[in-house]
């Protein structure tokens, strides 16, 4: 496998740094740079990370960075993930406030002890913690319960002072979302695996309406409601496809919807095959709405759309 | 009538899966079979995912019909714990259908 960090990869502009993944020769993993600078989002390294864990020790290979900001990367913890000596001296600080290093959870107490113990590190508002810790317990959840990864999630975030918003990656290796919606619904293609997923009620644990006492199919539908409220991107990329939800302009509160394509967003359908689920979010602190807020809006839609998709399977009278 | 404080077992922040499906398995569910009033109470919880509300609520409902929520009580909710089990109930109940 080889994977090129680049000038510039936030979930905006993260389509190129997708396509330059190549799968091919599993057993190795070679990481090179762009020699200038390296500015990436949290989900470009938990992706590397990831990639990494799946490698054999000896198997990956980092070609010497020369970036001014490759310190960055010490920091966030990637050669400490990968098992790599950097070569690169920096002087290690306190995370508090900043970053939420390259961390892999593998169990379901490991995940609450990292909402407990990393996100007061961030010292955001009780409103923006709940928040966040709202999204990194459903995504991480599902990477625990639905991809068969023995790796576990591997997540990293990073809070950026001048966008006032808080970014988080979320990467696993595991089965992949078409594989895990295909044990209960059809879905061909991988883009329609991630329609499905990220509509409200539709759990690969069962085709049951409503989902089974475990699971409900809720999950990404409400971290793209959280993301689409608070109009920031939201990206997921999983076999060859990617759901990108787009961030929406100011004005009026943007409206939900149960069809992830009815949203402003774009999608791709022959990227790189990623063997697993990555998923990106961003959350823009000055814009966070009140989280009672978005329960009302998310509470909403989701009701309509089991509704409609009951009403959709009734049997109809036979008027003879 | 059988209390369930939340708070002992899930922190502040209610989201761990495993704890909902045994606070479901060995005491919602058996109380709610003897016929038994539950109380969730939520004291000191200040917010809770929808898969932790759904794991521990959503097969009451799904077993019992509608019903259920004549026998479970939710206690001392904040609005955002409200707003959740609100969600569950709603979309569990649009699902569960006529009779």
């Amino acid at each position: 496998m080889k994977i090129h960090l680049p000038n510039s990869a936030f979930l905006g502009n993260i389509d190129p740094f997708l396509r330059g993944f190549d799968p091919s020769s599993p057993e190795t993993l070679e990481i090179t740079a762009n020699d200038k600078w390296i500015s990436v989002h949290p989900l470009a390294l938990s992706m590397i990370a990831a990639l990494g864990l799946t490698v054999k020790p000896g198997g990956v290979v980092c070609r010497k960075l020369e970036a001014k900001s490759r310190h960055y990367l010490v920091r966030m913890g990637l050669f400490r993930a990968l098992g790599v000596a950097s070569e690169i001296n920096v002087t290690e600080h306190e995370p508090a406030g900043r970053f939420i290093p390259i961390t892999r959870v593998r169990t379901s107490n490991e995940l609450s002890s990292f909402i407990s113990e990393m996100i007061p590190l961030l010292h955001l508002a009780p409103e923006q913690s709940r928040t966040l810790g709202y999204v990194v317990s459903e995504l991480v959840r599902n990477v625990l319960e639905h991809s068969g990864s023995e790796q576990g999630a591997v997540l990293c975030a990073q809070y950026y002072k001048k966008s006032n918003s808080i970014r988080i990656g979320v990467a696993d290796t595991g089965m992949g979302i078409k594989a895990s919606i295909n044990n209960s619904h059809p879905a061909a293609t991988d883009q329609e695996a991630l329609r499905l997923a990220l509509w409200p009620g539709i759990t690969g644990t069962t085709s049951r309406e409503g989902g089974t006492e475990q699971n409900a199919g809720a999950g990404l539908f409400f971290i793209k409601s959280i993301a689409s409220i608070n109009r920031d991107f939201f990206v997921v990329y999983s076999g060859n496809a990617l759901y990108k939800l787009l961030k929406k302009p100011a004005g009026k509160r943007p409206r939900l919807h149960a069809d992830p394509f009815e949203d402003r967003h774009s999608r791709e359908e022959s990227l790189p095959a990623w063997r697993g689920t990555a998923v990106g979010v961003d959350i823009t602190l000055d814009q966070t709405a009140e989280f009672s807020a978005l329960l009302d809006a998310i509470g909403g839609t989701y009701s309509a759309a089991v509704r409609e998709r009951v009403r959709a399977r009734h049997r109809r009278p036979r008027f003879i | 009538m059988t209390t369930i404080r939340l708070f002992e077992r899930t922190g502040a922040f209610a989201e761990n899966k495993d704890v909902a499906r045994e606070l479901r398995l060995k005491e919602l569910m058996p109380a709610l079979q003897r016929g038994e009033e539950v109380v969730l109470d939520f004291t000191g919880v200040e917010a809770a995912t929808q898969s932790f509300v759904h794991a521990l609520i959503s097969d009451a409902i799904r077993k019992h019909g509608a019903g259920a929520l004549d026998l479970l009580a939710f206690k001392a909710c904040s609005e955002p714990v409200k707003k959740i089990v609100a969600i569950v109930t709603d979309y569990m109940q649009e699902g569960l259908g006529p009779g």
